[in-house]
């Protein structure tokens, strides 16, 4: 019963937890066994609170008892990205120089799980300080793909994509700040969103680059996602840059799940050549198949999109030079050399050489460069003029198409360490996704087969205006449903790789019994 | 336009790293790699065009001046790496001279 309740989704196990088949301590345990059983070959987590998670499922069984109101997905476990400040559990933001740190407050991301009765499991692992698309970047080490343990899960929310898909948390909760969410959901097959900017509070994030990062939610399911997208959503006083508007509808629209009579804009530049054969097939039968359902359509041309990389790789590191300047081991986190003889100056470069990474301190040094006198309007100034082309060729798709579609990532998981010092191919795993951060508009990765070369995951990328976040769970909870009807069930079911997690776990566990 | 191994010490020293020999050369390669690569965003020439600095519009927030209650002491320095008197100790801040 135990391993079962852990391949349920979000939605059943809220609505056999509303009516009390199972209380909130089991399901709570269930996935806590198979963390144990399964993350010392996965590496999903760099925390584990396995007390204060049983201590908050607990609550929410006596809360039901009592009569409580509580919300859809009270009493069901998540797994937090280590980016989220939780002041019951360390934050390291997979960085040396917050090891240990113990934040004093909760994001309001946290915040609202805790209210809407979400389990916390623990915290998730990442490249440091979301600068990456691997994991690789993690100062604690690098997540695997269960597909394929040998590859990597994606990044920089790669520790929540492979808790969701290796079945440790029917939920997680990332960040996108150039395709973090949406690019580790595609190589895992399953599904992730980044919502409108300023739709999700950033308020206790640890920043990166502030006028991009956004939350949103990674689950196995478009419904879960939804229902996770809608509890963390709506404006934050606390955030000056969260939009004071209505939560798009988007339960509803993932219900819906029907594009008949929607256009849908296949965008002309993202695809062709640098893109996976297998990938590209994938994408082209998804296209077909939106056809099939009733929807309309169209090529759309955005050209400036090939600008796109090049813009977010000054955008974003020079917001992260000044963001990361916080980091001078003075308040809080790592000081290193403060031997009474030093400066505060020579403490903190010595900090910061101790504790960053080799990713961090490129693009610190990156933004510095591209922010320098003498090369701010060549590189940042201009950076900024693409922004606003990009935005331009949105608005121009916009009127085509009521969605616009992609292939989500170039390729299909790549092997841990093939790219790990070669940062261009590295950031080329977020050609497609980068847009839409620089955009700000919503957009969904929903798993839509596997590559025939490699037999890997391919996502097909879903984006939608400003606020019609409603739009990508109608367009993708449809192309879910047909697909699992023409699969026979959820892709990772299809896993080999899943099912040799599954048997090991299982001797895990078989041994532990036998030796008691 | 390529990225010396001078101008690398030069960000270092901005960007308060503490970079080895090693980081330096092995940086340098890599960071020219990429400042060619996205240099391309020069392609765009008009000058008319305006920079977007967010993507979403944003407006000035206003809200009522009233007293809430900040982090206590004990905690805002529980994480401190040194503290002393209720405050944060950090190192000398001026020059031996």
């Amino acid at each position: 019963m135990s391993s079962e309740l852990t391949r349920l989704t979000a939605a059943e196990l809220g609505a056999i937890l509303a009516d009390r088949t199972i209380s909130a301590v089991e399901v709570t345990r269930a996935h806590l066994d198979r963390i144990a059983a399964t993350d010392s070959r996965v590496h999903a987590f760099l925390h584990v609170a396995g007390e204060s998670a049983l201590a908050a499922a607990a609550a929410v069984d006596a809360s039901r008892a009592a009569g409580d109101p509580l919300g859809p997905l009270a009493g069901v476990p998540l797994a937090l990205k280590d980016v989220f400040v939780t002041a019951d559990m360390p934050t390291t933001c997979g960085s040396r120089i917050l090891e240990g740190w113990q934040p004093p407050y909760d994001a309001t991301v946290t915040a609202r799980l805790r209210r809407a009765g979400v389990v916390l499991l623990g915290k998730a692992n990442m490249d440091e300080f979301a600068m990456g698309s691997s994991t690789e970047n993690s100062a604690f080490g690098p997540s695997r793909n269960p597909w394929d343990l040998s590859r990597v899960p994606g990044g920089s929310s790669g520790g929540s994509a492979a808790a969701v898909t290796a079945y440790q948390a029917p939920l997680a909760m990332g960040t996108d700040t150039g395709g973090s969410i949406r690019q580790p959901a595609a190589v895992c097959g399953i599904v992730g969103v980044k919502p409108t900017y300023g739709g999700s509070s950033r308020y206790g994030l640890v920043a990166f680059a502030s006028s991009l990062d956004t939350p949103g939610p990674l689950a196995r399911t478009v419904l879960d996602a939804a229902l996770l997208h809608e509890a963390i959503s709506g404006h934050d006083p606390c955030d000056s840059t969260s939009v004071d508007a209505p939560v798009p509808p988007v339960v509803a629209a993932a219900r819906q799940a029907d594009v008949a009579g929607l256009r849908v804009g296949v965008v002309t530049e993202l695809g062709g050549e640098g893109y996976q054969p297998g990938v590209l097939a994938r994408f082209g039968q998804a296209v077909e198949l939106l056809e099939s359902l009733g929807a309309k359509v169209v090529e759309v041309s955005c050209p400036h999109f090939r600008y796109a990389l090049p813009a977010y790789y000054l955008i974003a590191p020079s917001e992260a030079s000044s963001n990361l300047a916080r980091f001078d081991g003075m308040r809080y986190g790592l000081r290193a050399g403060d031997d009474g003889t030093r400066s505060a100056d020579e403490v903190m470069s010595l900090t910061r050489e101790a504790g960053f990474g080799a990713e961090v301190k490129r693009r610190i040094m990156l933004g510095t460069y591209a922010l320098s006198s003498g090369y701010y309007d060549a590189y940042y100034g201009k950076a900024q003029q693409v922004r606003t082309l990009i935005i331009r060729d949105f608005d121009a798709a916009f009127e085509q198409a009521d969605v616009l579609v992609s292939p989500t990532t170039p390729t299909t998981a790549f092997p841990i360490g093939e790219r790990a010092d070669d940062p261009m191919a590295m950031y080329l795993a977020d050609l497609c996704t980068i847009p839409s951060d620089l955009a700000g508009n919503a957009a969904l990765s929903v798993p839509c087969g596997l590559a025939p070369e490699d037999g890997l995951p391919v996502g097909l990328q879903i984006m939608a205006p400003v606020l019609a976040d409603d739009r990508l769970y109608r367009v993708g909870a449809a192309v879910e449903a047909a697909l699992q009807q023409h699969w026979g069930g959820p892709l990772l079911a299809q896993s080999s790789g899943i099912a040799a997690l599954d048997e090991a776990a299982g001797r895990q566990q078989g041994g532990r019994c036998g030796t008691a | 336009m390529s990225i010396t191994r001078d101008e690398v010490a030069h960000l270092a020293r901005l960007s308060r790293l503490a970079l080895s020999e090693d980081e330096i050369d092995h940086f340098a390669g890599q960071l020219d790699v990429i400042v060619a690569a996205v240099a391309r965003v020069q392609e765009v020439t008009a000058d008319e065009i305006p920079p977007t600095t967010h993507a979403v519009p944003r407006v000035n927030v206003f809200r009522e001046d009233r007293l809430l209650p900040c982090l206590p002491a004990g905690l805002a320095l529980s994480q401190a790496p040194a503290a002393e008197q209720s405050r944060f100790r950090v190192p000398r801040i001026l020059g031996e001279d």
